[in-house]
């Protein structure tokens, strides 16, 4: 039994290549609290969407296991919505018979009306209810088939929402609208997310802990970044937070120099402290108040 | 009014089809008797010692006449040609249809799964390049009906582009669209209907495309063989009677259903097509 919602044991995924295993990454710990919006970085890759993949159940992990509220992750669940990065919309279907479709799969028992009025609730919460729900996403800009893709995630009320690169192939323009969207929309439903990004700013505003990833192969997650800043949060004004930019000069930093570094596989006389091991806990923002210059690991715990 | 490519395009056609039957007509005169025609040669229809291709006047004079009445039936060798190409199309929508209940299931089989594709694939790569006419003794000696011969030799040709198109349509669906299917947790069987279905649907379309193009082209050969009705059956039986003026007004109206049977499922195709 875990104490946590989410908890990633030992995690790792291995692939059979031409010249032995090819690990795309190991010893992956962590957890997520309920409500928790946990944002995961690292260079192309190191092996995020495969974690994403195992955690939706779509992909099975080589080693360790997954945990949410207690059960162990085998297969897809309607507990875990998934957003994709090519939005996933079934081209044939309009908008709205896209939600109606996730809508009816998550309770089979409802009424058309009551399943009509579920989605049109979703659909207008991300902004799509004025007849463009009608249309088919190939008649949609990039942006609404996005927001499609959020209200059918968001419509089955999954206990776990995972994004994978969600705004990816928005323009920056659309993108900072849909983000302050999912702001808002996360604020109110205190949604558990989990979601990966390439976008430093992006996972900056929306969450509360980033876990940064060194470069694959062999990636692991080597610290979990603590987010301090505080909610509700725009856009326009939480760069003014003095939080703001030692947490994004700590996130830089990392992505251009340390995920280098620190890559490879562990050292094999440290193996046995790396497993279970959990990342190392970072708070830039209260380091840079406390007068800190840099960056100052702040604790270290074994899982 | 002009300037529509569409009506261009008409015009030109138009005028095509009126010089090629203004050459067609005058190419073909018999010469002028030069003297009064004997007894025998006004019997003979002419001076002329030789058959000529009949006119397109007399073609339209014939169409015109068959047309009118297209479904009288006097007897095993006179029916209208409405009742022949009825027989023709039920052959073929049978033999079609009847395939398509098998090619579509079992090409679901073996576009999901890559052993079944294995497997199977020695089998297709053999039966597919085989003539369907091939099959005609084997079947009239097992079938023992002359009927269900000709509907069996249309099943057989016509199953292969559905079954090959439809797994190629089933194998090409999207991951993404199969991860969608599984992270809403649909049962297989909802998952073939409501994703995979419609995701391959237009490339299976296209197949049965194919396959009733096929289809009409072998019935008239078919009947030829079984003889009894059919249009193909037709055509040949006013080759016997040596009335060619049947058998040229007969070619067109193969034509015209053939381009009328490719028309229904290319509009079928538009129905299910999808973009993405």
């Amino acid at each position: 039994m875990s104490k946590h919602f989410l908890e990633i044991e030992n995690l790792a995924r291995r692939f059979p290549g031409k010249d032995g295993e090819l690990t795309v990454f190991e010893n992956a710990n962590f957890s997520l609290e309920k409500g928790e919006f946990v944002c995961i970085i690292g260079h192309s890759g190191c092996g995020k969407s495969t974690i994403m993949n195992v955690l939706a159940g779509l992909d099975a992990p080589t080693e360790g296991n997954v945990f949410m509220d207690g059960v162990e992750v085998s297969g897809p669940s309607l507990d875990r919505g998934v957003v994709f990065q090519n939005y996933s919309l079934l081209p044939w279907l309009t908008a709205l018979q896209n939600v109606v479709f996730a809508v009816r799969s998550r309770w089979p028992g409802w009424s058309k009306e009551q399943i009509r009025e579920h989605c049109y609730k979703y659909l207008e919460m991300v902004g799509l209810g004025d007849g463009a729900e009608l249309r088919k996403p190939s008649q949609l800009s990039g942006g609404m088939r996005q927001r499609v893709s959020i209200a059918r995630a968001f419509a089955i009320q999954p206990k776990l929402l995972l994004l994978d690169e969600p705004f990816g192939a928005l323009d920056a323009l659309t993108r900072g609208t849909i983000q302050d969207e999912l702001v808002k929309i996360c604020d109110a439903t205190r949604q558990t997310v989990f979601m990966i990004t390439h976008d430093v700013d992006e996972a900056i505003l929306l969450a509360d802990r980033i876990l940064l990833m060194t470069n694959g192969p062999h990636a692991r997650i080597a610290e979990s970044v603590k987010v301090d800043l505080q909610h509700p949060r725009q856009r326009g004004k939480i760069i003014h937070d003095p939080g703001y930019y030692p947490i994004r000069n700590h996130l830089v930093d990392f992505l251009v120099r340390r995920s280098e570094e620190l890559s490879g596989a562990v050292a094999p006389e440290t193996v046995e402290q790396a497993a279970g091991a959990y990342p190392t806990e970072v708070n830039p923002a209260a380091d840079a108040g406390a007068g800190g210059s840099s960056a100052r690991i702040t604790a270290a715990k074994a899982g | 009014m002009l300037q529509s490519l569409n009506i261009r395009a008409a015009l030109v056609s138009i005028g095509l089809l009126a010089l090629m039957l203004i050459i067609w007509e005058f190419a073909n005169q018999p010469p002028e008797a030069t003297k009064a025609l004997t007894e025998y040669e006004m019997l003979m229809g002419g001076a002329d010692q030789e058959a000529r291709v009949p006119p397109p006047s007399q073609v339209i004079g014939r169409a015109i006449e068959e047309l009118s009445d297209p479904f009288y039936d006097a007897g095993p060798n006179d029916k209208g040609i409405g009742i022949q190409l009825a027989y023709s199309i039920y052959r073929v929508l049978t033999g079609f249809s009847l395939a398509a209940l098998i090619a579509i299931p079992v090409g679901f089989l073996i576009g999901m799964s890559p052993l079944m594709y294995k497997a199977l694939n020695p089998f297709i790569q053999v039966l597919r390049p085989i003539s369907p006419l091939a099959w005609m003794p084997l079947a009239l000696f097992i079938i023992k009906d002359s009927e269900a011969s000709s509907i069996f030799v249309i099943f057989i040709c016509s199953i292969w582009p559905m079954l090959i198109n439809t797994a190629f349509g089933v194998a090409g669906v999207r991951k993404d669209w199969v991860n969608v299917a599984r992270t809403h947790e649909l049962s297989p069987l909802r998952t073939a209907t409501t994703v995979i279905l419609p995701a391959a649907a237009p490339t299976i379309l296209t197949g049965m495309r194919i396959s009733i193009g096929i289809a009409w082209l072998v019935i008239v050969a078919a009947e030829m063989l079984v003889g009894g009705t059919g249009i193909g059956y037709y055509v040949w039986n006013e080759w016997n009677n040596l009335d060619l003026t049947s058998v040229i007004f007969s070619i067109l109206m193969i034509g015209v259903v053939g381009m009328l049977l490719d028309l229904a499922l290319s509009t079928a195709t538009r129905l299910v097509q999808y973009e993405e």
